[in-house]
């Protein structure tokens, strides 16, 4: 059954993207504007705070929670760093750092290293980098990992988007001082893995409204005197889209859910290696569908599908998670193959 | 409600995983002798001794309630003795269908005499039931059967034929749907019947499949006198009541584990090569598996509580079947071997699961009336 905590946060988002995540708010956020009144929705409801413990001033939902909010992002197309905030806010709050009042928070990655208190080098292709206060980033030092929080204003940062004009900024930080320094047992790896997670649920909540936006469209369309819904080839094709949709959205569900049980790698890596498999599937067919519009900017589908195209890349693809998941299972061998399906565990 | 869906995560019990090590320990004894070949069949191979073994065991019937002999505990349980059983390649097929599908329709529909005559024999895995529903003539559309069932007196008779029933050769009993009065729906007059198959009139003629192995059959019934205590549920209302059934047969670990042994093989092959391609490719296929399952289990979570997971099981169905016909096309891209029935286990995997692949998207229900019913669900027919 469904929390009372995960049920609010559901009709919580789900308010807040209907209301303001429109074509018009999509198209302004892809010409590089703010969308100011949508993101402060977002803080007042404290939706960026769902893994943040309440000690330190959060929700403390579960991973479940926040896959919740991840499917709606993708579901919405939401122009903003939610997902990258709840990600930041959870690796803040498992070093006991509070995130700072009315930040905007991003994940780093890349070439870092610390130098007494000071954060040099350079992150790539960062989410939202450009309207990112801070960024929290996992420096690989030796044995000892530490989990620094670091201002983000003064540095240098490109312009660079992805296709689906979402800002993927390389910045650089030369000798910046973080605000915050802690020793933490796991390294970047660590932030390949939650950030496979997260775009995991991302990509199977976008899947989901291409199945929505094929279903209305093919009711609506009329061709041949009726719509083409009526149209056997149409259905068997859109029954195959639904069924990549459905099977998405149960992988990055089983994927929350092992985070909150401990975080083995089986679960994640197979929704990562699964919805990367559905897109392929998903986007032809809902294209497809769609006919010529479908492929015009004044159409709102490519605003799922460029989303899900690049989506797909980050965090390791879906090759890249198999072969993770396909090396331990050799390693393990034939005999240990099914108890590590069945245990969840590889 | 964001689509049609309602797959929800389903935990299984720490009863559920403790039966499990138990299974595996029984089949680790019980599978000894059992030969490669029936391996892979899994589910089509049926050794009526290993099914008494079962039976033995109090594993039959499992989730039914205890009032009707079974053990009454929960779908969860019993989903862990079939997924452990299937991926370990016992030959299940004798009882299969009696204890998926029609135990729980005598149980759900069947009269008191049924129940004491019918189940206990079910149980100790002594009793097997084949199902009749396909003719010559209705296939996917199963509403244009003919096979007629006319009241005379105290019995009814039985004219017609029903085809591709699989294990009718080695099964007691058939539970068929025939038709009982001509209606103006065409989903009117049918009624389900148990059909004791040593009664006069019943032919039954083996079919041969391409693999050579007799599973299907043609059963004739030539005035044959069913008598009318064996009709079950109610007159006429055979269609509800086989529809019902339907989501028993759509959504269980059968439905994506037929070519289990395959990418278990492909583990081992590739435990001592180093190739990135097939390492690749079993972690993909491992994706497939580890969601399929989830969602499988999601459905039997759903039977256990009540509801009715018609749509999911269709959907758990048509993706389970590309999954498991794929396996053999990948198990010969990455190993390029001939299938030999003579050859090396993997040869010989491969030569059973390549040949009957093709029936995993026509049994149960094939994949263009799958899709039907998963396109009706979205609102597009």
């Amino acid at each position: 059954m469904i929390s009372e905590t995960s049920q609010l946060l559901s009709d919580s988002v789900e308010k807040i993207f209907s209301d303001h995540v429109t074509k018009d708010c999509i198209i302004s956020a892809e010409k590089g504007e703010w969308p100011e009144n949508l993101w402060n929705e977002v803080l007042n409801n404290g939706l960026n705070l769902v893994l943040v413990p309440e000690n330190l001033g959060g929700v403390g939902g579960t991973w479940f929670d926040a896959g919740i909010l991840f499917k709606a992002i993708g579901r919405y197309q939401a122009p903003i760093p939610l997902a990258e905030n709840i990600v930041a806010g959870y690796l803040l709050g498992l070093g006991g750092i509070t995130c700072p009042e009315n930040s905007i928070i991003t994940i780093l990655e890349g070439e870092l290293e610390l130098n007494d208190n000071k954060i040099s080098g350079i992150s790539n292709r960062t989410p939202f980098g450009n309207h990112s206060t801070h960024g929290v980033a996992i420096i690989n030092n030796n044995n000892k990992s530490k989990l620094a929080l670091v201002p983000i204003l003064d540095s240098s940062i490109s312009d660079d988007k992805n296709i689906a004009l979402e800002s993927r900024n390389n910045i650089e930080f030369r000798d910046v001082e973080a605000l915050n320094i802690v020793n933490v047992d796991f390294n970047s790896d660590f932030i390949l893995k939650i950030g496979a997670l997260m775009r995991s649920c991302q990509i199977a909540g976008g899947l989901e409204s291409l199945l929505n936006q094929s279903v209305r469209y093919a009711n609506e369309r009329i061709q041949f005197g009726r719509p083409i819904a009526k149209f056997q080839a149409i259905q068997q094709e859109l029954a195959v889209l639904a069924t990549h949709v459905a099977a998405s959205g149960v992988a990055a569900d089983y994927a929350s859910s092992s985070m909150d049980n401990g975080g083995d790698e089986l679960a994640i890596a197979s929704a990562k290696s699964r919805v990367d498999d559905a897109i392929s599937v998903c986007a032809s067919i809902a294209h497809q569908v769609h006919g010529a519009i479908g492929f015009t900017y004044e159409h709102g589908l490519h605003f799922s599908t460029r989303r899900l195209w690049s989506w797909r890349a980050e965090y390791g693809s879906g090759t890249y998670w198999a072969k993770i998941l396909g090396e331990k299972a050799v390693s393990n061998g034939a005999n240990n193959f099914w108890p590590s399906i069945t245990s969840g565990k590889i | 409600m964001n689509t049609p869906f309602n797959f929800r995560l389903t935990k299984f019990p720490n009863e559920a995983e403790i039966l499990r090590h138990e299974v595996r320990e029984f089949l680790s004894d019980a599978l000894k002798d059992i030969p490669k070949e029936t391996r892979a069949e899994t589910w089509y191979g049926a050794d009526e001794n290993f099914s008494r073994k079962v039976g033995q065991k109090g594993w039959i019937g499992l989730n039914w309630p205890k009032e009707y002999g079974g053990a009454g505990r929960s779908s969860m349980e019993r989903y862990v003795i079939l997924e452990e059983m299937l991926t370990a390649g016992a030959p299940v097929g004798a009882h299969w269908i009696s204890d998926r599908q029609s135990g729980p329709l005598i149980i759900r529909y069947g009269s008191e005499k049924h129940q004491k005559e019918l189940l206990p024999g079910i149980l100790k895995g002594e009793s097997y039931f084949c199902i009749g529903m396909s003719e010559p003539d209705s296939g996917s559309d199963l509403a244009a059967l003919r096979t007629k069932a006319e009241k005379k007196g105290n019995i009814y008779l039985v004219n017609g034929t029903k085809l591709w029933t699989s294990g009718a050769h080695r099964c007691q009993y058939m539970i068929a749907l025939f038709k009982t009065s001509q209606e103006e729906d065409r989903h009117g007059g049918f009624s389900q019947f148990i059909v004791d198959l040593s009664l006069p009139g019943v032919t039954i003629r083996p079919i041969i499949d391409l693999a050579g192995r007799h599973h299907f059959n043609e059963v004739i019934f030539e005035d044959v006198e069913v008598p009318e205590d064996m009709l079950i549920g109610t007159e006429g209302n055979g269609w509800n009541q086989v529809t019902a059934e339907l989501a028993l047969e759509r959504s269980g670990p059968e439905r994506y584990l037929s070519s289990y042994i395959l990418l278990q093989e492909l583990v081992n092959e590739f435990s001592n090569k180093n190739d990135d391609e097939g390492v690749i490719e079993i972690g993909r296929q491992m994706s497939h598996l580890t969601t399929l399952r989830q969602m499988s289990v999601s459905v039997a979570g759903m039977l256990d509580q009540g509801e009715n997971p018609a749509l999911e099981a269709s959907v758990v169905k048509d993706l389970g079947a590309v999954f498991e016909q794929e396996l053999p096309n990948i198990a010969h891209r990455l190993m390029g071997l001939e299938p030999d029935s003579n050859g090396t286990d993997f040869q010989r995997y491969l030569a059973i699961l390549t040949q009957i692949s093709p029936s995993f998207s026509l049994r149960g229900g094939t994949r263009e009336i799958l899709r039907g019913i998963i396109a009706r669900g979205l609102g597009l027919r």
